[in-house]
């Protein structure tokens, strides 16, 4: 006889919601006649709020289901509260983009929506093949997002270099997944910590191999130096809406698991890793910063200022204390805000065509465009980290948390970074208030829904930069129970 | 008796899979990848696994195979467009990396037989990789793996469609 599993379906209502609303859009899309963007648009948005809603009215229930393969913890919880702020704010900038590159299709809100599901599992996987499950339904959407922009050469460039390493990438982390079943008969995360106690890392290579390439598969996703390779490319190419959800939402969530997976699940091994995140961190922070400084288009800045910021959060990873969790979430609230907004202002200042694109082309902004220059500035200075910005808050806990955990050299490395990302940041906003205009017959129009997105973010960053209390207290919750 | 079986199913399944990536043509390529697969299926059937070893000859030899050869036949891939690799310096650098990851693997493996060679030692569970058991496993502890695969393969069938539906030319 076979015992049937306890399912508490409870544990996926917020998948199930944003899965739905998926679901309806295609209908939707299949059966309506005529202008359909503005009904498909507001589905998607109900059901990002719907899974908003049950996410927060579940705080603190610590919901388990499916013979634990998934948990809705507050760690799992306020990720899912962040996919949904990203998918709102990237669906605000994608309305008026889609219809200036004239590349409106229904398909749109749905991949946005199905990558949103994955990454929600990927929060909330207590299971290695279910992370792994969960990663693949996140990653498949956003490859053909990434080719979404079917004529043009660089989005099929984008979408077939983002699959083979995303490919890749997943073969890696399922061999290493197979290494470590192999050595423990089990791929549950409370087992497998069970499993682990009295074990030394260097004591069992085959252990080592398999957390090894689990590593490697997830810092494809999440783009830590040396697996970054496809990252410009990728965010060059890709719709720059869908740019922007690129560099927030799959990180998040690549962090989210990684997080789990070593503090809950390799809890034990983790003094034995910290020397390799370590090394990852500083790669990370140098090259994404140094790289930066080079780059004359603002794309292929902000896609090596995402890898650098990768690098900051991984030296909250890397501490391995419940500081260092709280910073990170902390961290990656801030980042939304900054870098939608950031993403807004090119979107905004952009053409048809994805023209204008280069940073000397916003030389004189401030004197036609002011309140587009003013909140360009504005996130620049918080991706820089200067007071009293959102970034600031974001960095400072982290430097704060890896200093109390020890890691004074890493902090100091990681605040060097800083100061070299100051330069390509600051040399934006020179160039829009000091340098004289450019020849340009650039006319930009304030459409609606852009500017609730511009103005989201911007409220975002200086909120959590002036008054971080409350948010301070949410991210204090999101890690209780989790350590 | 069983260990010369392995060994000749190993170095065959090696050394198709070395075909694949070094022939020319894509259909040899393809077929010598049905080759390595069957050898895999003979592999899982020499544990014991005889039902892994049919789902790898009926799905992956047998289904996936085939529609790998229909497209590589209707893509009608000729010389010209494969054209030659130019770039040698990628292809030693890129081998030389393969071959320390494999050879650090196979370090990791020797060494594990070794050192941890205890956890190794687990035994065969019984009726290992049975009909029963798979279904089991996949309707009680794995049942949302399972289920999820569905959403999976629902935003892969909507990706092709999207990807396949035409709409005038690519620009470049």
């Amino acid at each position: 006889m076979i015992e049937i599993p306890f399912i508490n379906l409870a544990v996926i209502y917020p998948e199930i919601a944003i899965f739905t609303a998926s679901v309806i859009v295609l209908l939707v899309d299949l059966f309506m006649k005529g202008e359909k963007q503005g009904t498909l648009s507001t589905i998607t948005m109900l059901g990002f709020a719907a899974a908003a809603i049950i996410a927060s009215r579940q705080w603190f229930h610590f919901e388990t289901g499916f013979s634990d393969a998934l948990i809705a913890d507050n760690f799992a919880l306020v990720f899912k509260l962040l996919f949904c702020a990203a998918g709102v704010l990237t669906l605000f900038l994608s309305v008026h983009y889609l219809n200036r590159e004239k590349i409106f299709r229904g398909e749109y809100f749905f991949l946005i929506l199905s990558s949103t599901v994955g990454m929600m599992i990927l929060a909330s996987a207590n299971e290695l093949i279910t992370a792994f499950l969960g990663l693949e339904v996140m990653s498949v959407p956003l490859y053909l997002l990434a080719g979404y922009d079917k004529k043009k050469l660089l989005s099929n460039e984008a979408a077939l270099k983002y699959f083979l390493m995303g490919a890749f990438a997943s073969g890696i982390l399922i061999y290493g997944i197979a290494f470590v079943y192999g050595n423990l008969g089990t791929t549950n995360f409370d087992e497998i910590y069970r499993a682990l106690q009295g074990k030394t890392l260097y004591g069992e290579p085959l252990l080592l191999l398999g957390l090894g390439l689990i590593l490697i598969g997830f810092s494809f996703k999440t783009a830590f130096v040396p697996f970054h390779s496809w990252v410009p490319d990728v965010y060059v190419g890709t719709p720059t809406p869908a740019t922007a959800f690129f560099s927030i939402a799959p990180k998040a969530a690549g962090f989210a698991i990684l997080f789990r997976l070593l503090f809950k699940a390799f809890a034990p091994m983790m003094p034995d890793i910290t020397g390799i995140l370590w090394v990852l961190a500083v790669l990370t922070m140098f090259a994404g910063n140094l790289i930066a400084i080079a780059q004359r288009n603002i794309k292929r800045m902000l896609a090596y200022s995402s890898i650098a910021h990768a690098g900051y959060i991984l030296i909250a990873l890397t501490t391995g204390t419940a500081d260092g969790a709280k910073a990170a979430i902390l961290y990656l609230l801030a980042y939304t805000a900054m870098n939608v907004g950031a993403f807004g202002i090119v979107i905004l200042l952009g053409r048809e065509g994805e023209k204008d694109l280069s940073i000397a082309g916003y030389s004189g902004l401030s004197r036609r465009h002011p309140i587009a220059a003013a909140a360009m500035a504005l996130f620049m200075f918080s991706l820089a980290g200067i007071p009293p910005t959102a970034g600031f808050i974001g960095k400072f806990y982290i430097f704060r948390g890896a200093v109390s955990a020890g890691f004074i050299w890493l902090a100091i490395l990681g605040v060097v970074n800083s100061l070299i990302s100051v330069y390509y940041y600051l040399r934006v906003i020179v160039i829009m208030y000091m340098k004289p205009e450019a020849e340009s017959d650039r006319v930009i129009t304030y459409p609606l829904s852009l500017m609730v997105a511009i103005i989201l973010a911007a409220w975002g960053t200086v909120q959590i930069g002036i008054f971080p209390n409350s948010w301070l207290n949410l991210v204090r919750d999101s890690v209780s129970g989790f350590f | 008796m069983y260990m010369a079986i392995f060994i000749l199913f190993a170095i065959m399944s090696i050394a198709g899979a070395i075909m694949v990536i070094t022939l020319k043509s894509p259909v040899s390529s393809a077929i010598a990848l049905i080759f390595v697969l069957c050898c895999i299926a003979g592999l899982f059937a020499l544990m014991g696994a005889l039902f892994m070893a049919a789902l790898q000859v009926i799905v992956y030899a047998g289904a996936i195979m085939v529609l790998f050869l229909f497209i590589i036949m209707l893509l009608n891939l000729k010389d010209e467009i494969l054209g030659e690799d130019e770039k040698k310096v990628t292809r030693v650098f890129g081998s030389i990396l393969g071959i320390a990851f494999l050879l650090e693997i196979g370090f990791f493996v020797r060494r594990a037989l070794t050192v941890g060679s205890e956890s190794l030692m687990y035994p065969v569970p019984e009726q290992f990789a049975s009909i029963e058991v798979i279904s089991t496993g996949l309707f009680t502890k794995f049942l949302f793996a399972f289920e999820i695969t569905s959403v999976l393969l629902l935003v892969a069938i909507i990706g092709a469609i999207m990807l396949s539906k035409g709409e005038g030319k690519t620009e470049y």
